[in-house]
């Protein structure tokens, strides 16, 4: 897919991730010739900025620290500024692997919003005890909404076409949780379609994914109300110009 | 009840006035903010100079003690006062982030632009 690889971001939102960043990086390039790759940095204290330079990407600095959402919006504009068709969002960590990106690119041919999901087959990524419930439940609702079967919602691996794109410039939430529940539910309001694409995981870099029951519970908790919060907001709509309050 | 009480009541009502008239005057308050409060220590005054309005409001909704129905209406407005300023808050943080991510954009700009400059000469 060399031809849409020149009109393709690739975003990553980056926190305090020095040690993996630089390499990432590296490793879009080399996998992915001819993409832009676009680093933003939310608030970062440690050398990210510095490392993501050195490794030649773009690098979008926030003040301060936004969260997943506000970090994207800032690709998502800068996409929109710069002429790019498609973002495709990858996490600074590692734990995605770039050549999934292709095929993403190829479900974007038929879709307006493709999940890189990571129970869909491939991979040997597994949760269990309430965090998988919280899953169970969010992937069923969202899968309604959707009108497609979407296994994993919180996937944080993701490409957004062109209708995409300009949506989100505008209305990407930047709440706990709404980069990835509540986008979804604005992204099937506005009848954007969606797609599932199965791709593999790797273990992430650095820590390791919480298995504390309280704290799956929290997320539980959080995810629900993410979710109703959501289906009860009025919709949005693309066609206002800039960036609404 | 006593004139000592009497006085107390109109005095602390004028208190509260002065303050929030004061901050308003020296605009250390916003109209919008002085709203809740103005209302407050106008009711206050009010009932201060008329108890007997109290007693008669009280009867009208069927409250008993009428002190109830002064601590029923300070607790509505204190929670619209409290509404109002998470409703502000959540503006503001709304404001913070798109100026945040408007820096960020323009930051790029001006070191793309920079960088132009520099290797243009």
């Amino acid at each position: 897919m060399p031809a849409s690889l020149d009109h393709t971001l690739i975003v990553m939102p980056a926190l305090n991730e020095e040690a993996t960043v630089g390499d990432v990086i590296r490793e879009v390039y080399a996998k992915l010739p001819g993409v832009r790759c676009l680093v933003v940095d939310d608030g970062s204290r440690d050398a990210t900025i510095a490392e993501a330079r050195k490794a030649g990407a773009a690098v979008a600095r926030l003040p301060f620290n936004l969260g997943v959402g506000g970090a994207m919006r800032v690709g998502f504009r800068y996409a929109q500024l710069h002429g790019f068709d498609n973002v495709i969002q990858i996490d600074s960590d590692g734990q995605h692997d770039p050549s999934g990106v292709p095929e993403l690119l190829v479900a974007l041919e038929t879709c307006d919003l493709a999940i890189g999901a990571r129970f869909a087959g491939e991979g040997d990524y597994s949760v269990r005890g309430p965090r998988k419930w919280a899953m169970t439940v969010l992937s069923t609702v969202i899968s309604g909404v959707a009108q497609v079967k979407l296994s994993d919602t919180t996937s944080g691996f993701r490409a957004s076409g062109p209708k995409a794109v300009q949506l989100f410039a505008e209305h990407y939430p930047a709440e706990y949780l709404g980069d990835t529940i509540e986008s979804l539910v604005i992204a099937a309001r506005n009848g954007l379609r969606i797609a599932q694409v199965p791709v593999a995981m790797r273990p992430r870099a650095g820590g390791t994914p919480s298995h504390n029951p309280f704290k799956a519970a929290t997320y539980l908790g959080r995810a629900t109300m993410a979710l109703l919060i959501a289906l009860l907001r009025p919709r949005v709509s693309a066609s206002e110009s800039g960036v609404t309050l | 009840m006593s004139v000592a009480n009497y006085i107390f009541g109109i005095v602390s009502a004028l208190i509260v006035l002065f303050i929030v008239i004061e901050m308003l005057r020296r605009r250390r308050l916003r109209e919008r903010h002085a709203v809740y409060w103005l209302l407050a220590g106008l009711l206050g005054l009010i009932i201060g100079i008329f108890p007997q309005v109290l007693a008669w409001a009280a009867s009208l909704v069927g409250i008993s003690v009428p002190t109830n129905l002064a601590f029923f209406v300070s607790i509505i407005i204190l929670f619209f006062v409290c509404i109002q300023h998470s409703s502000e808050l959540t503006v503001l943080e709304t404001k913070a982030r798109v100026l945040a991510e408007d820096i960020a954009l323009q930051d790029m700009r001006i070191r793309d632009l920079e960088e132009a400059a520099a290797t243009g000469k």
